[in-house]
């Protein structure tokens, strides 16, 4: 079987592992991007989010994104995202980019975040306090201040 | 091997649409020559609720984005997706 890693999982993310994959000695800037589950979402107080996943089209999109990235900038990136129930606090995608110089990695990371927000097939079911869940849909539309 | 022959179709569903149609899965018998968007009809008079289905949602077929005119082949995966919501 292919030796990708597995770039979707259920597990806890970790910043630092992701970090060390990405870094060697010629790079000068590292940037992390950690996406975590917020309190609220469009005036609804959430208490927990469940992810799901087209898990082998989810992780050929990702490789496609770190691929397109790295051929556009002098970086290195990898992703992580999580699925299955998250609770508020928790980590659910992390994005790392290491190159010689901030410019890049900045853009870089920036690109692949957005890129995985607009491509990536996951999805979201927030549960609220009062006891609904509801799919998300980015595509709806949104209340002044409250997207991404 | 006739041209007539009937092809095999897995279809999958996710999250609102798997929910809302209340199965993840069919299996699709569809004529020969049929595409995205005719698999579609036919996925539709299989739900109980044809509207859980917007009239062109996203679709993947064999895991990379098609649109409605993609003709299908026999043991074909298509995916019907609704907007992504990851990160």
């Amino acid at each position: 079987m292919s030796a990708a890693p597995r770039r979707v999982v259920e597990t806890p993310l970790d910043a630092g592992e992701l970090r060390a994959l990405v870094t060697d000695s010629g790079h000068g800037a590292v940037v992390l991007f950690e996406g975590v589950v917020r309190d609220r979402h469009q005036g609804h107080s959430v208490t927990s989010l469940e992810y799901t996943a087209y898990l082998p089209m989810a992780e050929a999109t990702l490789a496609d994104i770190i691929h397109e990235a790295q051929q556009r900038w002098r970086v290195r990136v990898e992703v992580r995202h999580r699925i299955g129930r998250l609770a508020v606090g928790e980590t659910s995608v992390l994005v790392a980019a290491a190159g010689a110089h901030r410019e890049e990695s900045f853009m870089a990371c920036r690109h692949v975040i957005d890129e995985v927000k607009a491509r990536v097939p996951i999805w979201k079911r927030e549960r609220y306090a009062d006891g609904r869940e509801v799919w998300v849909d980015p595509t709806a539309p949104t209340l002044p201040g409250e997207s991404g | 091997m006739s041209v007539r022959e009937p092809l095999t179709i897995q279809v999958l569903l996710f999250a609102r649409y798997a929910e809302e149609a209340g199965t993840d899965s069919l299996i699709m018998e569809v004529p020969s020559g049929s595409t995205v968007g005719g698999v579609l009809d036919l996925v539709r008079t299989r739900l109980s609720r044809p509207d859980v289905l917007p009239p062109r949602p996203l679709v993947a077929l064999n895991r990379s984005q098609a649109d409605l005119l993609t003709a299908v082949r026999d043991g074909d995966e298509l995916a019907i997706l609704p907007p992504v919501a990851g990160g």
